[in-house]
């Protein structure tokens, strides 16, 4: 069974169409990029897989290991396994990141039906991670990202999906304001984190990222569809020859 | 914007009725007639077995009360209160006198216990005797004065405090016992002619605390009160009065929740805080009372004069509440800073939902010269509340140095709420500097569903959003007020978002 799969998605949001019938089916253990040009929908499909309100989903399906995700509110996806890395993450002042996470995590857990972490076993898992990721400890008692650098607010997305082990990872431009270090960084946490178990959506504009994270299979999204799909060769001959190619596919 | 909309959808749906702390307790009580006249007052005069000098006090108020007509200047909106149709006396019949916790009514302490106010663990957690060993220097005394509707039915701690020198009690005993202290200061900070709520408590007051704490006396222990309206139809009126002498020092915490019920209750309650030169006092109010129920039916009215009084040079009053009950609140906690490098803090959290209206602030009174003050303030408003801050900074002629910082942020949780902010700022000579900052923000879509997708729930993450929020006013409470406040947070935005 397939660890995701979209038949046919039409998303609509404020009465317009954003989705056109989109296809996707992603296995456990692949690791897939999504490139397209701007507007072309794929934060869209991140968000409605996320569960995020204000899209109206007015045909299609998706399912996660064979259930409805659409179903699901999206804590209980958050739970199931679904992640999230956006492409702007946002600022919660007051709330301490090392608290945030904790909260988070044991949210998870329970709703899972497992036991919450004790703060020992807390605290030496986000040390682990965190020092591999080159994340400070004082950034932890910080604001959640408030003040941080662009770099370090896509560092603290991965750090998220290090600590909750979700089997969906879906990374939503995550290259983007990274300078070259903190690109491999980023890229080295997400490769540490690839298991026969877990599956990545990389979202995209650059063919740079996919020499990191090298993905199984390339999809071309346009105008709310995806047009192609190819080997990790499509990423290279989009770089060289541009979107405009499937326009019309589109 | 569909999180929100959801939101709002859901306070619709709110079940206020279920409000946790609504009950009963069933004891018998001793109530005066119904209504307001100089035979009430001298009934509650008489019951209280005060000396004549009380009663002509409270005669001299309540004539005064009769010329008096109600404030209607606050953003505040309810039927008119008929003051003949409410009790003014109530209090929980004693069979003999109460020497100890073990003899309270155990009706009254189980009532407590549905609060989560367990007196009992309270009494031995904190204890005056802990188990050898098991002292924790992190986990404060806190002597606790309770009253239960009008009468203060059990004291704690009175030994140590008595070894130091504090005198905690209740108000109606302090009348008896330390006359000529009441007699000096009662009055002096909020005079009986001050408004109509305040001119109606000192003619009808039930009961309270009193607080003395004598020259270069730290107090040993948080003082706290809890108390709660248990009588249908009782109007409730406090009197606090707390008076830190040369260089002492007092920490005093006050929390109320009070059972549901179908008529609107008034509450009109006086504090008054004395401050002599280098003394300071930190008053800390967590309120929940019942905010009335989904269609806004019920609820207390809260109609407070709190007011402090830095009397002497470098003296301190620092107010911190966190306010999330009633169905009307009329509350400006205050601070007059008489003595030369004075200061006076005010920070509040502020939190309504359904219909509830607050409408809350201070007044920082500058009259000292190099005086100071700080206002931070936190309103929150959800369903379709008001939410309003009122404030006001003045410095006088002879206040030359005056400064004061005030910031101002507002929450708004769906569409259908309000907040507002009206401060007055008036500097009377040209070297006072008065600092002010306001926010208003929309809790963001974004940030919630951030939370959510890290697997939080909806209302975990408006709880959690809020409690980010407010954290520079949490950090001012007491450790174990912090806790709870930051529950109570949580509790009432359970409310809010189903
Ligand atoms: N809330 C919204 N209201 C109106 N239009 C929207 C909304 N969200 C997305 N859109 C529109 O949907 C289209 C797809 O947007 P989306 O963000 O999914 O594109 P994208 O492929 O992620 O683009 P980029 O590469 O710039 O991130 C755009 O035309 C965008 O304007
Ligand atoms: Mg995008």
């Amino acid at each position: 069974m397939a660890l995701l799969e979209v038949k046919d998605l039409k998303v609509r949001v404020e009465e317009r169409e954003i989705l056109h019938g989109l296809n996707l089916t992603v296995n456990e253990g692949e690791i897939h990029a999504i490139m397209g040009p701007n507007g072309s929908g794929k934060s869209t499909l991140s968000h409605v897989i996320a569960g995020k309100p204000g899209y109206e989903v007015t045909d299609g399906q998706i399912l996660f290991r064979g259930e409805d995700l659409l179903e699901m509110s999206p804590d209980m996806r958050a739970a199931k396994g679904v992640f999230l890395a956006f492409q702007y993450p946002v600022e919660i002042p007051g709330v301490a990141t090392m608290n945030f996470l904790r909260t988070a995590l044991n949210a998870q857990r329970k709703a899972r039906g497992e036991s919450e972490y004790s703060t020992p076993d807390f605290l030496k898992k986000v040390r682990e991670v965190s020092k591999s990721l080159n994340i400070p400890q004082d950034m932890l008692k910080r604001g959640v990202n408030v003040g941080f650098s662009g770099g370090e607010k896509k560092r603290n997305e991965v750090l998220q999906m290090a600590l909750f082990e979700p089997s969906l990872c879906i990374l939503d431009e995550m290259d983007s304001g990274l300078d070259i270090d903190a690109l491999r960084i980023a890229a080295d946490g997400v490769n540490a984190l690839h298991s026969p178990k877990r599956a990545m959506v990389v979202i995209t504009h650059y063919q740079r990222l996919l020499n990191y994270i090298v993905p199984d299979i390339v999809h071309v999204m346009s105008k709310g569809r995806v047009v192609k799909s190819g080997g990790k060769e499509l990423a290279l001959e989009l770089e060289a020859s541009g979107y405009a190619q499937f326009e019309d596919a589109a | 914007m569909p999180a929100v909309q959801e939101t709002v959808d859901r306070v619709k749906r709110i079940d206020v009725d279920q409000y946790r702390y609504g009950f009963e307790t069933l004891i018998e009580s001793d109530k005066a007639p119904k209504g307001l006249s100089e035979e009430t007052v001298k009934f509650i005069s008489e019951k209280k077995n005060e000396p004549a000098w009380m009663l002509q006090w409270r005669l001299e108020a309540y004539r005064r009360w009769l010329t008096m007509t109600e404030p209607t200047w606050a953003r505040v909106d309810y039927p008119k209160i008929d003051f003949q149709d409410l009790y003014y006396y109530s209090a929980p019949k004693p069979k003999k006198t109460i020497t100890s916790l073990d003899e309270i009514d155990p009706e009254i302490l189980k009532t407590y216990e549905k609060l989560g106010i367990p007196l009992r663990e309270v009494a031995m957690l904190e204890g005056v005797e802990p188990k050898p060993g098991e002292e924790d220097p992190n986990r404060r005394k806190i002597a606790v004065d309770a009253v239960f509707d009008s009468v203060s039915v059990a004291t704690t701690f009175k030994a140590e405090l008595k070894k130091a020198g504090v005198i905690f009690m209740p108000i109606s005993e302090a009348i008896r016992e330390h006359p000529e202290l009441v007699q000096k200061y009662l009055g002096s900070v909020v005079p009986t002619s001050d408004n109509f709520y305040a001119t109606l408590n000192s003619a009808v007051f039930s009961d309270g605390s009193f607080v003395y704490v004598p020259p270069g006396v730290r107090c040993p222990m948080e003082l706290s009160t809890y108390f709660r309206i248990n009588e249908r139809n009782t109007g409730q009126f406090e009197r606090t009065l707390i008076i830190a002498d040369k260089g002492a020092y007092v920490s005093y915490l006050e929390g109320c929740t009070a059972p549901q019920r179908d008529e609107n209750q008034l509450h009109a309650a006086v504090v008054e805080l004395v401050a002599h030169d280098d003394a300071e006092i930190k008053y800390s109010t967590v309120q929940n009372w019942y905010p009335g129920n989904s269609e806004g039916k019920g609820g207390i009215y809260n109609f407070v004069t709190k007011r402090g009084d830095c009397r002497g040079d470098r003296s301190k009053i620092s107010w911190t509440q966190v306010e999330t009950g009633s169905a009307i609140t009329w509350k400006y906690p205050s601070c007059i800073l008489r003595g030369d490098n004075s200061s006076g803090e005010f920070y509040s959290i502020a939190i309504s939902n359904g219909f509830q209206q607050v409408d809350s602030g201070t007044k920082m009174i500058h009259l000292g010269k190099n005086t100071s003050s700080r206002i931070i303030s936190k309103g929150i408003a959800a369903g379709k509340s008001q939410n309003t801050y009122r404030g006001l900074v003045t410095a006088h002629r002879k206040a030359t140095g005056a400064r004061n910082f005030t910031a101002c942020d507002s929450l708004l949780i769906g569409d259908k709420c309000g907040a507002h902010t009206v401060p007055y700022i008036e500097a009377k000579n040209s070297s006072a500097t008065f600092e002010h900052e306001a926010t208003t923000s929309k809790i963001s879509e974004d940030v919630l569903f951030y939370c959510i997708q890290r697997g939080l729930s909806q209302e975990e993450a408006v709880g959690l959003v809020v409690n980010g929020f407010v954290k520079d006013v949490l950090q001012q409470l007491p450790m174990e007020f912090a806790v709870e406040a930051q529950k109570l947070i949580s509790i009432s935005l359970e409310g809010s978002v189903g």
